[in-house]
């Protein structure tokens, strides 16, 4: 049986790898009932892969088997693939037996499908449920929708799980159509709409009755796959600021196209995913929901692109030259923030810091700010920084120039926000 | 000159300023004994920790700093670099005096540098929470043997004692030579003296591994290998996320063996 189970999870977990998301943050569920587990906060990665990617979560197929034959998976039904299905007793098996060693946060199971949508989130819900209650698991779980599964299915799914998603993955509707002919969009974006409206009644339910059962309290999210089809960055940025605001959306994940089906011809040609543009992608998600940025100032239409040299907090500095320079000791946090080289943590320091005296750049460069970026940008007590009139172009040149000595040779940076990786320790406050 | 002497505790610490304070002392140092031989030519005045004093000074540090910073000084004092103790003496100096919201005044070279002290050790816990791999003993217990950078292994104590609040397990510290055991009910303190791990890499002797054990390994380490992308990798992200010196205790890093 051992035998049979290793090489089952070898299939299944090689088919689940491509699913990026991994965060396990945002679930406190507590471990109120004395058994296994608990979710903290802020995700913990308890490994990391080869390629530097967070490992939180146990990340696995229920089966890599799929009646469904869309153009960018590498499961579809016409690969001649090795298959195989877990039973739900083998997924709950090695989820409590990894939880206990403390190799993971808790399961993100997906699936393949399997006779129809229905009868495989039945089988997904089913495991969720035997951890809950059968183990008294309390750890994280999270649960992919299958597009097409009944409200009811998805309504349980959200009442084991902590936290949801429904793949989109190809941005618009005609595309879809065209990779993906056999799923449709209405089923994609209805399950959202209603995940969404749950999760609202839960918590209100919550604040009335503290006993009011919880609907998948670390929020649902969903994954866009990058450069399988033609769409703009622009697009994809609008459409995942419209997401958060519409759905409710958690977190959009964003997966550069791995070319794994080369002989399907309505894909591009590529041979690398294209990294780069995944991590600017990531970079412009970051600048929306920590740095207070709207899509619209990442992108505007006359730029439907990202720039793949420049991030695009530094490239938004570029474009509007007449906002700098700032005064540290003056500016507001909004501002601050919108400098290269200030992180947030970087910002809020600044910002309590100054009440007690006026900060120099020699204090700036002891709180760990990239001044070789950021003194282009500010001004501080002593010197009105080496902001003269720098027009746009040079500057980024020289930026560049400088950036190429250090980072271009590896291309480590490309990878930096994509573990979401935030180390705070939640049990010491 | 003088300078003050004291047993390496925090509370020793503590009650040496409580010493400065009501002495009207300034003392140039404040060290461990061993500390004391770099001074010649010093008058040294070795300070008896008292839990009394030490709690006195400790209330009244409670009372200054803000929310989140209230462990500030004592997570500073567990990184053990040479001389914290006297940045940890200027700071109390200030706080005292009233300075309002002193955890905040980065520019000054003190308070930053406990803050970012205080930081690593933090970071350093954040590892335990991340680092630690049980091993499933044959009398039922999960063990984990390790050795952090500093002395952390209680600031973890409360996470894992809820997470696991149905098994039994026992996180020992190698290199300070304690641990912690938890026996379903209450956690406390060890010692092992005749030590069934390798005290390299925290793995226990084969013999006293649960059946189950070698199995969930082997899986561990293949699903592991499986889920990373070839095409992505990146081996320095990998180091830097995950340093080198905790690989030992990993068994995804372990050969197949
Ligand atoms: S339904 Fe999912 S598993 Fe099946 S082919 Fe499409 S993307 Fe792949």
């Amino acid at each position: 049986m051992n035998e049979q189970v290793a090489n089952k999870l070898k299939i299944l977990s090689d088919a689940a790898k491509y699913d990026v998301s991994c965060a396990s943050s945002g679930s406190n569920r507590s471990n109120h009932s004395k058994g296994i587990g608990t979710g903290v906060a802020c995700g913990i990665c308890h490994s990391f892969t080869d390629d530097g990617r967070c490992v939180s979560l146990f990340k696995i197929l229920m089966t890599n088997h799929c009646i469904y034959d869309c153009a960018y998976c590498i499961n579809r039904r016409s690969n001649d693939r090795p298959r195989a299905t877990f039973t739900p007793q083998e997924i709950v098996d090695l989820t409590i037996g990894f939880y206990r060693r403390n190799y993971i946060e808790g399961l993100f199971l997906s699936s393949g499908v399997i006779k129809s949508p229905d009868h495989t989130m039945e089988r997904m819900v089913s495991i969720a449920k035997k951890l809950r209650t059968e183990e008294n698991y309390n750890g994280y779980i999270h649960l992919k929708a299958i597009p097409g599964a009944s409200d009811v299915l998805i309504h349980e799914a959200g009442i084991w799980a902590d936290r949801l998603s429904v793949n989109m993955e190809i941005p618009t509707e005609p595309n879809l159509k065209k990779l993906a002919p056999e799923k449709n969009y209405p089923d994609i974006i209805s399950p959202m709409g209603q995940i969404r409206d749950s999760i609202l009644v839960a918590k209100e339910e919550r604040k009335k009755y503290r006993k009011a059962p919880r609907f998948a309290p670390a929020g649902q999210s969903t994954q866009l796959i990058v450069g399988a089809s033609p769409e703009t960055d622009r697009q994809i940025i609008l459409l995942s600021s419209g997401l958060y605001k519409n759905q409710n959306l958690k977190r959009v994940y964003f997966s550069g196209y791995l070319p794994v089906n080369d002989y399907d011809k309505r894909l591009p040609a590529i041979t690398r995913p294209p990294l780069v543009r995944e991590n600017r992608l990531y970079q412009s998600d970051w600048l929306m929901r920590f740095y207070h940025f709207k899509a619209e100032e990442i992108l505007n239409e006359d730029q439907p692109f990202l720039d793949l040299d420049v991030d695009p907090k530094l490239g938004y500095a570029l474009r509007n030259m007449h906002l700098f320079p700032v005064d540290i000791n003056r500016a507001d946090y909004e501002m601050i923030l919108r400098v290269p080289g200030i992180g947030v943590q970087s910002a809020q320091k600044i910002i309590l810091a100054r009440r007690h005296r006026r900060l120099t750049m020699l204090h700036l460069k002891k709180l760990g700010i990239v001044m070789k970026r950021a003194k282009y940008f500010i001004t501080t007590n002593e010197l009105p920084a080496s902001f003269s009139d720098w027009e746009p172009l040079r500057l980024k040149h020289k930026l560049l120039s400088e950036m190429n000595s250090k980072f271009k040779k590896s291309e480590d940076t490309q990878l930096k926000l994509f573990t979401d990786f935030k180390p705070v320790l939640p049990t010491l406050h | 000159m003088k300078i003050y002497t004291y047993d390496n505790s925090f509370e020793g610490l503590l009650t040496a300023v409580f010493e400065c304070y009501r002495r009207k002392d300034f003392p140039v140092d404040i060290c461990s004994r061993a500390g004391e031989q770099r001074y010649l030519f010093v008058e040294s005045v070795h300070i008896e920790t008292d839990p009394v004093k030490a709690e006195r000074v400790w209330k009244g540090v409670q009372d200054k700093l803000s929310g989140r910073n209230k462990q500030l000084l004592f997570y500073a004092f567990l990184s053990e670099e040479q001389g914290i103790e006297m940045k940890i003496y200027r700071f109390l100096r200030r706080l005292f005096s009233g300075h309002f919201n002193l955890e905040t005044d980065y520019g000054d070279s003190d308070v930053l540098y406990l803050t970012q002290t205080s930081q690593k050790v933090k970071k350093e816990a954040m590892r335990m929470l991340q680092f630690i791999r049980f091993q499933h003993t044959k009398d039922g217990m999960y063990f984990c043997g390790i050795e952090p950078r500093y002395d952390v292994i209680p600031m973890v104590l409360n996470h894992y004692q809820k997470r696991f609040a149905d098994q039994k397990w026992l996180i020992y510290d190698i290199k300070r030579n304690y641990g912690i055991y938890y026996d379903k009910d209450k956690a406390e303190e060890v010692e092992i003296s005749k030590k069934q791990f390798n005290t390299y890499n925290g793995q226990v002797k084969q013999a006293l591994l649960d059946e189950g054990e070698d199995f969930y390994q082997k899986l561990w380490r293949s699903y592991f290998k499986h889920v990373s992308i070839e095409e992505r990798k990146n081996l320095r992200l990998q180091r830097q996320h995950m340093p080198r010196r905790f690989w030992r205790y990993l068994p995804e890093k372990q050969m197949e063996g």
